[in-house]
């Protein structure tokens, strides 16, 4: 019997790597703020494979840098989940501190800091011993989460403050504090470091700045025929590593804005669902998935040919959007 | 055989639960004592420090005048008499925040007349002793008053009306010192009226109270009708003086019999009788108007953009739900510190022009920017139509345009302004 029991284990075990390679192929994963699930999607596919329930309010999700684990806000539960990214079997719980929104993991995957949308401070939580470590006060509703490549500076933004904090991961302190729009929603730093481009939704601008000497080197802002300005409300922002090409996606304008990420112009409006808010590129960065909360859908955009190529239903006010890193 | 690979994974799946979740005690003191370290080292390095020299200090008045208690028309609602404070205190708060960050520090006197006091006299000793930003919970009258008066004393200051509605503190009697947060009468009565067009209920039985401010809304409501080309089919004044709470289930059946119409609009400001109607129509039709569906710069029902967030703050501060003084209180003083912020000063002349320059905008939890319209000083803000339970629709309903701004379908728009400073 023992000894069949281990050749039992082994089997599995086979079985499990088997799979797993298999199933790699790369998945969207997407939250559904209103249905309390998560849409799994084989991006290749451009189909849903599976709906999850998660814990109440999904709203920000990433996926850890080693490809293995899926983090969700559960932001009326007021904690994080960690589930398999494989499985997405709930692996543990973390603290987040009230009202998680979105959040950002180091490079390494050893700290977890997450901005706190109801009680203006950003909590950093240590994976390993899966405990909050420190609490930063920042402003009012702290929203957007950049990190440099070597996790040096986070950039955090406050949408009632209208700032953006730089923090050092070091001493966990804001070294400087930078105005930006209203409603300041998303930051995000370019794949070189060398600027960071923060979104507001109300201002309905993007300021770019430097985080050398933090100011502010460009304000894009966008113009579409027959929208009105009040509906241009940036807020996800995605860059190509290939510094070509940035995205923005424009709310209630239905639109993603692709940016020239070098001379800040303007190059097209995609129109995607009704009222888009995040992205995520494919690894390969050939695809763009846009989350569109109002048409309960997700877009799919050929990078390439700067396209919309498909539109997927998923579940009500999908909010967030993480594809596998492999 | 199957059985037992069940029973054995279940088992195994168990215990790497219990490790991940259960923590020694020696771990779980660990976690506390750090637990206090961190919270002491947050209370040491505190919120409320400023990261930057204060370079000037801006003080708003919260200036509100003592009223005679109502008698109560509904024992349901108790009467607030702190309206607007807590608005304030939670805006000054969010200056603050930014302000500390850029060296701009904010404070609020709040100043209640009494009933023996004399308002003016009061605010004449206010303005001579230097203060220059006002938020008013005062009426159309009371704010004429005022406004006329540091008009006259030639003093460069702003009141900020959070609490009057009226057309003609907007139109003929429009005053350049003077800005409007709560929607005008015209407004409301637009965007109630944008919905109902929507839902083809186009023929209107409008009732109208005794008080002048039901005449008010209800020219609004009539002016809104010609405009949307609603037909109202009967028009009646509510003038009984009985007490609804006994004779209501005979009355108004009476009241709507043998009329055809779509929806009974309402005019009742006070609630003297308005939230008698629903249910006892002769006819099944629905109550819009005061009572019933009705349009409103804020309610507790509304969550969407933020709102959230913002009616748990304010429950969190004041331990009670948000009014529409309190917000208008909020977006006041809000709208004053944004100002102040991109401009880095806190001169008035300054302030004034760039509240009603294209560049203002602020986010007040309404899915859009809310500025002010420079020909009148008008917040420009969608309206929310609300059941009492439940958020109906935001207006400007969808298809309403507008060469400018779509919010500007609702109120007096620019070229039909008779307002001149």
């Amino acid at each position: 019997m023992n000894f069949l029991l281990k050749i039992n284990i082994i089997l599995i075990a086979l079985c499990f790597s088997v799979f797993s390679k298999v199933s790699h192929a790369n998945k969207a994963f997407i939250t559904n703020e209103k249905d309390n699930t998560v849409s799994v999607l084989d991006v290749k596919k451009m189909k849903v494979i599976d709906t999850v329930k998660v814990g109440q309010r999904p709203r920000g999700i990433i996926i850890s840098n080693d490809g293995k684990l899926v983090l969700i806000c559960a932001s009326d539960d007021d904690r994080v989940e960690v589930r398999d990214v494989e499985t997405m079997k709930l692996k543990y719980i973390l603290p987040s501190g009230p009202d998680p929104e979105l959040m950002v993991l180091s490079p390494d995957d050893s700290v977890l800091y997450i901005a706190n949308e109801d009680d203006a401070m950003v909590t950093v939580v240590d994976m390993a011993d899966k405990m909050i470590i420190d609490d930063i006060p920042v402003g009012v509703e702290p929203e957007g989460m950049g990190l440099t490549n070597n996790g040096k500076v986070l950039v955090n933004t406050s949408e009632t403050t209208n700032m953006a904090h730089f923090i050092s991961t070091d001493n966990l302190e804001i070294f400087e504090n930078v105005l930006v729009d209203q409603r300041p929603r998303v930051a995000m730093f370019t794949p070189d470091d060398s600027e960071v481009w923060v979104s507001a939704e109300i201002g309905g601008t993007v300021k770019v700045i430097n985080p050398e000497d933090r100011k502010v080197s460009h304000t894009i802002s966008f113009e579409i025929p027959g929208v009105n300005e009040e509906s241009i409300q940036p807020v996800g922002v995605r860059h190509t590593k290939d510094g070509k090409f940035t995205f923005v996606a424009l709310g209630p304008a239905n639109r993603v804005a692709v940016i020239d990420q070098k001379t800040k112009e303007i190059i097209k409006y995609l129109l995607v669902g009704q009222r888009v808010w995040q992205m995520h590129l494919t690894p390969d960065e050939k695809t763009l998935i846009s989350t569109n909360g109002v048409s309960n859908d997700v877009s799919f955009i050929d990078v390439e040919k700067l396209k919309v190529t498909k539109s997927v239903k998923v579940g009500r006010f999908p909010w967030g959007v993480a594809i596998t890193p492999n | 055989m199957v059985k037992f690979f069940l029973v054995f994974f279940l088992s195994f799946s168990f215990f790497e639960n219990v490790f991940s979740r259960e923590m020694s005690i020696q771990k779980l003191e660990e976690r506390k004592k750090a637990d206090v370290e961190r919270q002491k080292k947050r209370e040491s390095r505190g919120l409320k420090e400023f990261s930057k020299k204060i370079e000037f200090t801006t003080t708003i008045v919260f200036l509100s005048k003592e009223r005679e208690i109502p008698s109560v028309l509904s024992n349901l609602d108790p009467i607030l008499s702190d309206e607007g404070f807590y608005g304030i205190e939670l805006a000054i708060e969010d200056n603050l925040t930014t302000g500390r960050f850029v060296g701009h520090d904010y404070n609020s006197k709040m100043i209640q007349v009494s009933l023996k006091e004399d308002l003016l006299t009061e605010f004449n000793e206010l303005i001579n002793s230097g203060f220059r930003y006002f938020v008013a919970d005062l009426n159309e009258k009371e704010l004429l008053e005022i406004s006329n008066l540091s008009l006259k004393k030639n003093k460069n200051i702003i009141i900020m009306n959070v609490r009057s509605k009226a057309n003609s503190l907007r139109e003929k009697n429009c005053k350049s010192n003077l800005f409007h947060i709560p929607p005008s009468r015209a407004m409301l009565a637009d965007a109630l009226t944008q919905y109902l067009v929507k839902k083809k209920w186009n023929k209107w039985f409008l009732v109208t109270g005794n008080e002048e401010n039901d005449k008010l809304f209800s020219d609004a409501l009539k002016y809104s009708a010609k405009k949307f080309n609603i037909k109202i089919k009967e028009e009646r004044k509510w003038d009984y003086e009985a007490d609804l709470r006994r004779t209501a289930q005979k009355e108004i059946p009476l009241f709507t019999k043998g009329i055809k119409y779509d929806v009974l609009v309402v005019s009742d400001e006070k609630g003297i009788f308005g939230e008698y109607l629903p249910y006892r129509t002769w006819n099944p039709n629905i109550v819009v108007g005061t009572q019933g569906l009705t349009p409103k710069s804020w309610h507790r029902t509304h969550e969407q953009w933020g709102a959230v967030q913002m009616q748990n703050r304010f429950r969190r501060t004041s331990g009670r739900w948000m009014t529409e003084t309190d917000y208008a209180s909020w977006v006041a003083v809000r709208s004053l510190g944004e100002a102040i912020t991109r401009l880095g000063n806190n001169n008035v002349e300054d302030v004034k022009k760039y509240l009603v320059s294209g560049k203002f905008g602020l986010g007040a939890y309404k899915g859009v920017k809310v500025s002010f319209r420079s020909w009148n000083h008008q917040l420009r803000q969608p309206i929310l139509i609300s059941a009492p339970r439940s958020m109906v629709t935001v207006s400007p309903q969808e298809g309403y345009i507008h060469p400018f701004s779509e919010l500007d379908t609702i109120g007096v728009d620019k070229p039909e302004s008779t307002c001149k400073f």
